[in-house]
């Protein structure tokens, strides 16, 4: 077999290196037993990586199951770096890049506290409206709307809601699943 | 085998089921009951150490030496803290320890109780996996699961942190031996065509190059033994790193001594210059690879190694195999042999004559003198005269761990314990006491430097109680010397608190702990006194006073590439101005 200079003929092609920083999704199933997490965020923490978002949830109770989605940054060698440190981990049973393997769904759910009298109070419901926010609470001064979206229909929902009285916010995390028929 | 006992009869029955026969350890309140079954059977020998630290890196180099797990049993609170810079060393070397900690009773926890430390949240970062026991029915599937995980993949430290009422509570022990508990599994075997497509790549090289590491001793002695078998096969020049020392022969006719920060020059230049480079169980950390961008800037590189975080980390590999190196190594053999590849001679030729031009720079000589010993001709001297016995070096850190690196020759794996990654002073006497516990016949030297074994001295007094004929040889140059070659290089040699004002006088201090002190100042006198210290069975401190400012080199240094080392005949001049600003940044 001839090796060409330059041209790696591995089965393990790797990707090229690259400098600039993505956001990758990254589902991790993991016994949930005491400390899973703490070795998790340990590991983001002592080397250094960054953690956008994070959600855990026990998703299989029989078995002990839970599902970590961590939004993160870095360039593609340190994303692969994170997977396989996360894979080191011994309650951890997989990693998954939900934003590599392709087609991903991503929700988050917003709850959105906004005060005002007048127009204020009418354009806030308006927008919730126009959003599709469930109206979990209301005063006569006061909403709280439910959303639930992509973080960006979350970031867009906040940002027009603080010229309507924003008084406070408070998101879930990101929930993330491949679309198709397989798990992972 | 089924039966009824308590958690701490749990703890010896596993640690027997398990094969361990010696445990290194140090009593306190929240172990008292596993003490008690300590005392009331006779499998395992257990060593009193003096600091738990010592029980530490004892066990490190028990393991390290024999291959099996090191164990060690400490108590809550104080012991458990004292075990963090053992368990780290040992994680940043990959050695397998099972460390048993006591805890305060499981009502008490949280309460900031007598002893209490979060013990597993203290050393979860220096631990491959620990557990914080809250069952006594979890008890015996976590003491084997923990042997499991420590000992397999790439093994490391673990432990066990167990509650003083579940040591008392009765439960059901079961021998779960080998049985998984977890889904840990680690990968063994290598990817086969990426196995061959190595092969074909090594086959076709010009200018190869082998870069082997800790990983091949740590795959055992097989993996030694494949690795000298493929250098036969393909004829390939092989360095090491200081993890790896042993397992290719410094005595074969392919060894080019060790590479990086202070390795050879003929190792690093081949490291820069090659076209195809094979690391075998290294990590390619920054005492290797020196100025990351200017790191072997023409080669593939095939990277083999057990743990798959370790490749594409800090260099990127052209072919990454994830396995055992041993397996990759025997199916790696398998392929060359079959597909019996026809090698560019003319142009090996030409590499290994390349190699001899490097190799004629000497790159290890140094200015003997006949009033001072040179610390370089103490560890020639020490190597000539221990080479016919059963020996087994560990060091300090510093200068000497260096010195001790280039000039002893390792013949074999496992025969050489040092502080890599975690660079501990104070790991050599400690692991040295291991090691002859583990093979109490043989001639166990720990080549030290005067400030670092005084970090662990204490030690001295195991060795006398177990008669543990440990050689504590100082090679004692009144500096923390690697610290004042730094301030030298780095900073104006102003030496800033590098000089041991008050030194103990280690001859006495041997006979105070009821050893044997021996001191070597003339070069003439020093091969009578080594043969001296070889000749007496009893722990001694070998006081051999040294050149007081010799460097080590040669030295590529920080933020430097590969192929711009400065060698032992550098000018002060040079000396002063090879490291840049940026330089000065790194560690
Ligand atoms: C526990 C610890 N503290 C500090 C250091 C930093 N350090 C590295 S080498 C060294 C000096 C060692 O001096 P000595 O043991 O006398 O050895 P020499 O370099 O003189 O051979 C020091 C302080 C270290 N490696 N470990």
């Amino acid at each position: 077999m001839m090796i060409v200079a330059g041209q790696s003929q591995s089965a393990y092609f790797l990707e090229e290196t690259s400098t600039v920083a993505e956001t990758h999704t990254l589902s991790v199933l993991v016994d949930n037993e005491p400390g899973v997490l703490a070795r998790v965020i340990g590991l983001f923490s002592g080397r250094g990586y960054n953690i956008e978002s994070l959600t855990v949830s026990e998703v299989e109770h029989e078995k002990h199951l839970s599902r970590i989605t961590i939004v993160t940054t870095g360039t593609p060698q340190v994303i692969t770096q994170i997977m396989n440190q996360l894979g080191r981990l011994v309650p951890v049973h997989r990693v998954v890049n939900l934003t590599k393997s392709g087609d991903s769904i991503e929700r988050e759910l917003a709850l959105v506290k906004v005060a005002g009298k007048g127009e204020h109070r009418v354009e806030a419901l308006r927008l919730a409206q126009a959003f599709e926010a469930k109206t979990v609470d209301a005063t006569l001064e006061s909403f709280v709307f439910e959303l639930t979206g992509t973080p960006a229909d979350i970031d867009r929902f906040v940002n027009l809601m603080t010229e309507c009285g924003l008084v406070e916010v408070a998101r879930t995390g990101l929930a993330a699943l491949a679309r198709g028929k397989t798990g992972m | 085998m089924t039966r009824q006992m308590t958690g701490a009869e749990m703890v010896i029955q596993a640690f027997i089921d398990q094969g361990v026969d010696t445990i290194f350890g140090y009593p306190g309140g929240a172990v008292l009951p596993i003490y008690d079954e300590i005392f009331q059977q006779d499998k395992i020998n257990h060593i009193l150490v003096r600091h738990e630290q010592g029980a530490g890196h004892a066990a490190e180099g028990y393991a390290r030496s024999t291959g099996k797990p090191g164990v060690v049993l400490v108590t809550s609170g104080p012991g458990a803290t004292n075990m963090v810079t053992a368990l780290t060393d040992a994680l940043m070397d990959s050695i397998p320890l099972v460390c048993i900690t006591g805890q305060v009773p499981t009502h008490l926890i949280g309460t900031d109780g007598f002893q209490e430390c979060d013990t597993v949240g203290i050393t979860r970062p220096c631990t491959k996996h620990n557990w914080l026991v809250q069952k006594i029915e979890d008890l015996p599937k976590i003491l084997h699961e923990a042997f499991r995980i420590a000992t397999t993949g790439r093994p490391g430290p673990v432990v066990v942190d167990i509650p003083k009422n579940i040591q008392f509570q009765t439960g059901t022990y079961v021998n779960h031996k080998d049985q998984a508990q977890t889904q840990y599994k680690p990968r063994v075997k290598g990817d086969d065509t990426a196995i061959r497509e190595a092969v074909a790549l090594m086959a076709a090289a010009k200018k190869p190059v082998l870069y082997t590491g800790g990983g091949v001793v740590n795959a055992g002695p097989a993996a030694s033994r494949l690795l000298r078998e493929f250098v036969k096969l393909s004829g390939f020049p092989i360095t090491s790193t200081l993890m790896g020392l042993g397992a290719y022969p410094a005595s074969g006719p392919n060894w080019l001594g060790m590479l990086g920060m202070h390795g050879t020059y003929e190792a690093n230049l081949a490291m820069h210059d090659c076209d195809v480079m094979v690391c075998i169980g290294a990590r390619f950390d920054d005492r290797i690879t020196g100025r990351i961008d200017a790191f072997s800037p023409n080669s593939k590189k095939i990277h083999i190694d057990i743990d798959p975080s370790s490749i594409n980390k800090n260099v990127r590999a052209d072919i990454p195999i994830v396995g055992d190196v041993a397996y990759v190594l025997e199916d790696m053999i398998k392929v060359w042999k079959q597909t019996q590849p026809v090698q560019d001679k003319a142009a090996l030729n030409a590499w290994w004559q390349q190699i001899a031009v490097w190799k004629a720079k000497k790159c290890l000589a140094y200015r003997k003198h006949s009033d001072v010993i040179m610390p370089q001709y103490a560890i020639e001297r020490l190597y000539q005269l221990t080479k016919g016995h059963d020996t087994y070096i560990t060091t300090e850190v510093g200068q000497h761990q260096m010195w001790a690196a280039q000039y002893f020759g390792f013949e074999e794996p496992n025969r050489w314990m040092t502080s890599g990654g975690l660079g501990t002073m104070g790991y050599g006497l400690p692991a040295a006491l291991g090691v002859q516990i583990a093979h109490p016949d043989a001639l166990v030297i720990d080549i030290a430097g005067d400030a670092s074994v005084q970090m662990n001295i204490q030690e001295m007094a195991t060795a006398i109680q177990y008669e543990a004929p440990i050689k504590v040889f100082i090679l004692n140059n009144q500096y923390m010397g690697m610290v004042r070659q730094w301030q030298q290089l780095l900073h104006g040699n102003r030496l800033s608190h590098s000089y041991t004002e008050a030194m103990p006088d280690f001859v006495k201090l041997a006979e105070a702990y009821g050893g044997v002190g021996i001191k070597a100042e003339r070069p003439d006198e020093l091969d009578d006194a080594i043969n001296e210290m070889i000749a007496v069975k009893r722990p001694v401190i070998f006081d051999c006073r040294v050149a007081n400012l010799a460097n080590c080199f040669p030295m590529i240094p920080s933020g430097k590439a590969h192929n711009e080392m400065l060698l032992g005949d550098a000018s002060d001049d040079e000396i002063d101005t090879a490291i840049g600003a940026s330089g000065k940044m790194l560690v």
